[in-house]
């Protein structure tokens, strides 16, 4: 292989071993009747990257994403995230150890502000108990510092302008940026998007590429599920591809890229053939 | 047709005791609907576990009425807890369903003949209220609101209960402007978001479900407590569409929005019932009603106080469809 390690990191083959993998997915499969939505023998998320995955049409990216944070349940398989198993975690508990993931279909609340979505998402509020939440004093001044953080972030994501507007009145991809900041309030060691891009116009699309990219710079791990391939190709360190509920390929851009069977999996086996010929 | 009593009975009747049991069952539901989301239609067995907490220790067992109050919070919450650990992780309609039918259950009980014993059946139970009589400060003759006459133990119900549910609401509002109330308000609008931000939804719910339903208790204690007597057949089920109408009518999620929402309600439906009974009254000496026989008389006015009812609140709810005090923002985006 290449004498530059940085550029290609990991070995490009399906399932391949990555030293400090910070998720790491053993025989994980959903059956929804007959249909096999997820298969996945073996996966390692690199740690501190952002590692696109891509595939088809119902290939399983969601169902998988459901999966490892705790919304759907595993007919059989394990998973570990920063050595601990997560099978059977439930939802608000994976959260709570650090892997925050987005929706597809953007979860703004929409009737409440965008300030009070941000200050949802912060961790540990003494004022989020019953007996405590009455008595204002006990929790005024840990509301004081999320709110500046909240601040902080829709400065950054460029929503501090609407802090008061109801959140039901952005647009779609303000909503998108609205759930990606509401995410890191939770302060998650990993972000897991799910189509960050969908209904984004492309003058947005650049800032939250720039976005995401910060998050690995601040040192997150970053799991996004993408079908955009202009974006999987900028951003991404390291590519997943699945299709129809397995893993076929891993590697860089290029590599999944010229994979035959990546090429097979979205055109189709057949799709250099010429069929005139046979008839 | 005397207008000093129709005025002064309709505005009795949205401020009296009757009305404070209204407006405690209908915050308690502005906790499960307006603020968590929960649909819950069965309301009235709340209020009604609560009246028959009170009135068949103190009648049938002689307790001392502290007991019988402790007993009425903590068979709420009993309730809460059996519904919740049966229905909160099944999707929202589920609760509709289930909370309906456990409200009848409950109702259908109080009424068997199989539980006269212990509840007194269709005739219910009464003599529980003589504590609340011994503790009036209230002279017995009462006072007179203009023309309508309030007795003694009537106002002292009226006294204490909007004391009562003063506190009740600041409590509410106190809860909700708090990081907790935050997370009962995200629940409504999309519990898997909340989940995802690391919020046990579940507990959450139960929670709610067990402080609306514990205040839902307390209205239907004051309910019969303004009767003297305790019978299922309050705890029907318009008691709880009642509350929603209510809720709607002052505007959903606001504190002040079950308070006002039932004086509408009330004086709506009283003042055209009276009005409709001074309207169509003959006397002796005045044998020529108000109103025309031909289009209505005594026996069928007490059907149209409903009719005119509805018709106030279906236009208000297509004038103002935020409530008295409800956002006009909020109405914008229907989220489900």
């Amino acid at each position: 292989m290449s004498t530059d390690t940085s550029a290609v990191p990991f070995e490009s083959v399906p399932g391949s071993q990555k030293p400090d993998a910070i998720l790491v997915v053993d025989n994980v499969t959903r059956s929804f009747g007959g249909l096999t939505a997820v298969n996945v023998a073996h996966l390692e998320i690199p740690r501190h990257r952002i590692t696109a995955l891509i595939g088809p049409n119902g290939a399983g990216k969601t169902t998988l994403f459901n999966l490892l944070t705790g919304f759907d349940e595993p007919d059989t398989g394990k998973w570990k995230f920063n050595g601990l198993s997560l099978g059977g975690v439930a939802a608000h508990k994976v959260a709570r150890r650090g892997m925050v993931r987005t929706f597809q279909l953007t979860k703004a609340l929409s009737r409440m502000t965008i300030l009070d979505n941000m200050r949802l998402g912060a961790r540990d509020q003494r004022g989020e108990s019953v007996w405590r939440g009455i008595i204002r004093p006990i929790w005024a001044s840990q509301e004081q510092d999320i709110t500046q953080k909240a601040e902080d972030l829709l400065e950054r994501f460029n929503l501090a302008h609407m802090r008061d507007e109801l959140a039901g009145s952005l647009s779609g991809g303000q909503r998108k940026l609205l759930e990606m900041a509401r995410a890191l309030m939770v302060e998650p060691e990993m972000v897991m998007l799910d189509e960050p891009m969908a209904g984004v116009n492309p003058a947005l699309k650049q800032s939250l590429l720039q976005h995401i990219k910060v998050l690995r710079d601040e040192g997150r791990t970053v799991l996004f599920v993408e079908h955009d391939m202009d974006m999987v190709r900028e951003i991404s360190d390291w590519i997943i591809v699945m299709a129809q509920g397995e893993v076929i390929a891993e590697g860089t851009f290029e590599d999944v890229g010229s994979n035959s069977a990546v090429v097979d999996a979205y055109l189709g086996s057949h799709h250099d053939v010429d069929l005139g010929d046979h008839t | 047709m005397n207008w000093g009593l129709i005025l002064s009975n309709s505005v009795y009747t949205a401020i009296s005791a009757n009305a404070i049991a209204y407006m405690l069952v209908a915050t308690g539901l502005n906790v499960h609907f307006g603020y968590t989301g929960l649909l819950n239609f069965g309301q009235a067995g709340f209020a009604a576990i609560g009246a028959y907490s009170l009135s068949i220790p103190i009648s049938r067992f002689n307790w001392p009425w502290p007991c019988a109050v402790l007993l009425v919070i903590v068979s709420a919450i009993g309730l809460a807890l059996l519904l919740g650990f049966t229905t909160l992780r099944l999707r929202a309609d589920y609760l509709a369903i289930v909370t309906i039918a456990v409200a009848e259950i409950i109702r259908l009980s109080l009424n068997s003949v199989r539980f006269t014993w212990l509840t007194g059946g269709n005739d219910g139970l009464q003599g529980f209220t003589s504590f609340m009589e011994k503790i009036n400060p209230f002279p017995q003759q009462g006072i007179w609101l203009w023309k309508q006459k309030i007795d003694g133990y009537r106002l002292w119900l009226l006294v204490s209960g909007w004391v009562l549910l003063m506190v009740v609401a600041t409590l509410v509002y106190l809860l909700m402007r708090s990081p907790w109330g935050r997370v009962l308000r995200s629940i409504r609008e999309d519990e898997d978001a909340a989940r995802s931000l690391g919020k046990n939804v579940f507990a959450y719910k139960l929670q709610s479900l067990m402080i609306g339903g514990a205040i839902g208790a307390i209205g239907g204690v004051w309910l019969v407590l303004d009767k003297q007597s305790s019978q299922p057949g309050d705890f029907a089920t318009t008691f709880t569409f009642f509350s929603y109408t209510i809720i709607i009518l002052g505007g959903v999620a606001r504190v002040k929005g079950p308070v006002i929402g039932t004086m509408i309600f009330l004086f709506v439906i009283q003042l055209v019932d009276i009005s409709l009974q001074q309207a169509t009254k003959t006397t002796p000496s005045d044998p020529s009603p108000v109103l025309p026989t031909w289009l209505i008389d005594q026996n069928n006015y007490a059907q149209l106080r409903f009719m005119v009812a509805g018709f106030a609140l279906a236009a208000l709810v297509v004038f103002r469809p935020q409530g008295i005090f409800g956002d006009k923002r909020e109405q914008a985006f229907d989220v489900h």
